[in-house]
């Protein structure tokens, strides 16, 4: 490297001209910087967009968006989140009440019950859990469980009907339940995965010492584990609601697409968001689709509060950086 | 110290905190049970109805002419579109999603719009397809004009495979040593040129694991193909003109026909779209075990 000469003859890249070299250089890093960029550009243009499209409708809305509980855009022009937000809400909120004691269990199966050759195999079901498509899930969904539930969903309303969720005069198999119980069967992989990784990250001197003192395997769990791993299941049970809320397909196969707010989730009624905007879309008028992508945003804006709530959860403790999805 | 010894904690440990370990393990194990069943149901119903129909008609005709109480038909035209908006989506968050990660990675370390853009990737990946789908509505159809297409599908679905491919990749890139890219530097090699003729030879095989994984993600999607390709019952063989099919709409269109005939057809293209993610998902983990560490090295 001290005579310029046998620099030139060394590697390929030295005998390039400098100004050439720095050109490819600058315009690769513009390019890359530019593809990062580009990232952030589409998150903003998605809000922007849905917005725009969204303006007109609302102008002509006869409703108030945000409280009307009919949703009627094509005929008179009359409706509102309200009906759709809360059943999306509930579905999702009963499908995680479902998923996540069974997606902890599952991760501590994992991670701390089952044989350590069985474990990474029984890791591999899981994830393949998680990529059978969601429209099979509602294939499933529609010829399969919806007449079978029926049988626990009279059980339920027959025995625990003192209990307003499982109130009602009939039970339907298309229902707010099989809907949240098809939801918690999609959100499981996921939530699974997340905890057992974090569970997996738990320092193994805390477990070694809590058994040690003579914990059982439960104690020892209980004691070590569950705390280290709390914030990495929260926010996995987080981004399980986001999934949830935003499924599509399944839940618009099997909801009755009915309007209305109720708390009886046995019988034949309830709405989602997104399952709407995949009913209605077909025969929307110019104010309908409207309608549909003002729907959009709202579910939009509750996801993305969702997710970034958990990634902030995540981030908080810098250990969990390699649990994110 | 005789105290001590008397007291050994495995022989002591009392009924009762016994008795609640042994629940605890009965539930954990019926936990994993409980999961397993529905993955166990949906491949085995999967199977034994799709099988029904299965068959070369159906992989290679259309609906063309075919109501929904009439036997016979095929997802042709569902499978070729599927294919193409795959690709087509590929084409797009593929080279944008690497050069992200290599931002992310190689440029921009530690500033702050690294960190933006890290932080909204991984918001990115929450975006529910159904919103991917109406953006591109929005966007695309609505407000430039542009007619339902394959391309307007492919452009939703490389929205939701680009944060998949920037975390696959950036992962994939964080694991190739430091000292490469210094031994690069150390014979005069510029940066960019290390990064296209050093690190992304390295970590190939974990990216190309992980655009597969990417790829079978989006290929079962059905909402946003709802909303950009429309339907049709005809071969449209081009991605940029008129309305096309997917196999996932194929599915979501036959499951919402209530005839048996229907219900049959949609069983055959659920198995053919699980066929197909379950062939990406292997081929994808086989690429990771040939060439990991352990076996290579």
């Amino acid at each position: 490297m001290t005579a310029p000469t046998s620099t030139r003859a060394g590697g390929p890249a030295a005998s390039r001209s400098a100004p050439g070299r720095t050109r490819g250089e600058g315009a690769f890093r513009y390019l890359a910087t530019g593809a990062g960029i580009l990232v952030l550009v589409i998150m903003a243009a998605i809000a922007v967009f849905l917005v725009v499209e969204a303006v007109p409708a609302l102008r002509a809305n006869e409703g108030d968006f945000l409280t009307e509980v009919i949703w009627d855009p094509n005929g008179s022009h009359t409706f509102g989140i309200a009906a759709l937000a809360f059943g999306t809400v509930l579905s999702s909120l009963l499908a995680l009440v479902m998923a996540v004691p069974v997606a902890v269990g599952v991760a501590l199966f994992i991670s701390h019950y089952a044989p350590r050759r069985l474990a990474a195999a029984l890791g591999y079901v899981i994830d393949l859990l998680a990529a059978v498509p969601s429209v099979v899930y509602g294939l499933w969904g529609i010829v399969f469980l919806v007449p079978f539930i029926t049988g626990p969903e009279g059980f339920l309303n027959e025995y625990f009907g003192w209990i307003p969720l499982f109130a009602g005069e009939s039970v339907a198999g298309r229902s707010m339940f099989t809907a949240s119980v098809i939801l918690a069967v999609m959100i499981l992989p996921i939530i699974a995965a997340i905890s057992r990784e974090v569970f997996l990250q738990v320092p193994k001197s805390h477990e070694e010492a809590a058994l040690a003192l003579g914990a059982t395997r439960w104690e020892m769990i209980r004691m070590a584990v569950l705390p280290f791993g709390r914030p990495g299941v929260i926010s996995a049970a987080m981004l399980g609601l986001g999934r949830a809320m935003g499924e599509t397909i399944a839940v618009a196969l099997i909801l009755p697409a009915t309007f209305g707010i109720s708390f009886q989730i046995l019988t034949a009624q309830g709405n989602s968001i997104a399952a709407n905007i995949a009913n209605g879309f077909g025969e929307a008028t110019p104010i309908g689709r409207g309608a549909l992508i003002a729907s959009g945003l709202v579910l939009f804006a509750i996801t993305m509060v969702m997710n970034m709530a958990a990634r902030l959860v995540v981030a908080r403790r810098k250990e969990y950086s390699g649990a994110g999805a | 110290m005789t105290a001590i010894e008397e007291a050994t904690p495995i022989q002591h440990v009392s009924p009762r905190r016994r008795l609640t370990d042994l629940v605890v393990r009965v539930l954990v194990y019926l936990a994993f049970a409980i999961a397993v069943v529905p993955l166990v149901a949906v491949l085995w119903m999967v199977i034994s109805n799709g099988l029904a129909r299965f068959d070369i008609e159906f992989l290679t005709h259309s609906m063309r002419n075919i109501g929904a109480r009439d036997a016979g038909g095929g997802a042709y035209h569902a499978i070729l579109g599927t294919l193409e908006q795959v690709a087509l989506s590929s084409l797009i968050s593929v080279p944008i999603g690497l050069l992200t990660a290599i931002y992310l990675v190689e440029y921009g370390r530690g500033t702050r719009l690294a960190r933006s853009i890290s932080f909204f990737v991984d918001v990115m990946t929450g975006v529910p397809s159904v919103v991917a789908g109406l953006f591109i509505l929005a966007f695309w159809i609505l407000a430039l004009g542009m007619p339902f297409s394959g391309f307007a599908g492919a452009l939703a679905l490389s929205i939701l495979m680009m944060p998949t491919v920037v975390r696959a990749a950036e992962e994939m890139l964080r694991l190739v040593p430091a000292d490469l890219r210094e031994a690069a530097y150390a014979l005069g090699v510029p940066k960019w040129r290390t990064i296209l003729k050093v690190v992304l030879p390295t970590a190939l095989t974990g990216i190309v694991t992980g655009v597969m994984l990417a790829i079978a993600r989006v290929a079962g999607e059905t909402a946003p193909l709802l909303l950009t390709v429309f339907f049709t019952d005809s071969i449209n063989e081009d991605p940029f003109n008129g309305p096309q099919m997917g196999l996932p709409l194929y599915v979501f269109d036959q499951a919402a026909r209530p005839t048996d005939t229907a219900i049959d057809r949609a069983w055959a293209g659920a198995l053919t779209l699980i066929l197909i993610v379950m062939l990406l998902n292997l081929a994808a983990r086989l690429i990771a075990w040939w060439r990991s560490p352990a076996r290579s090295r």
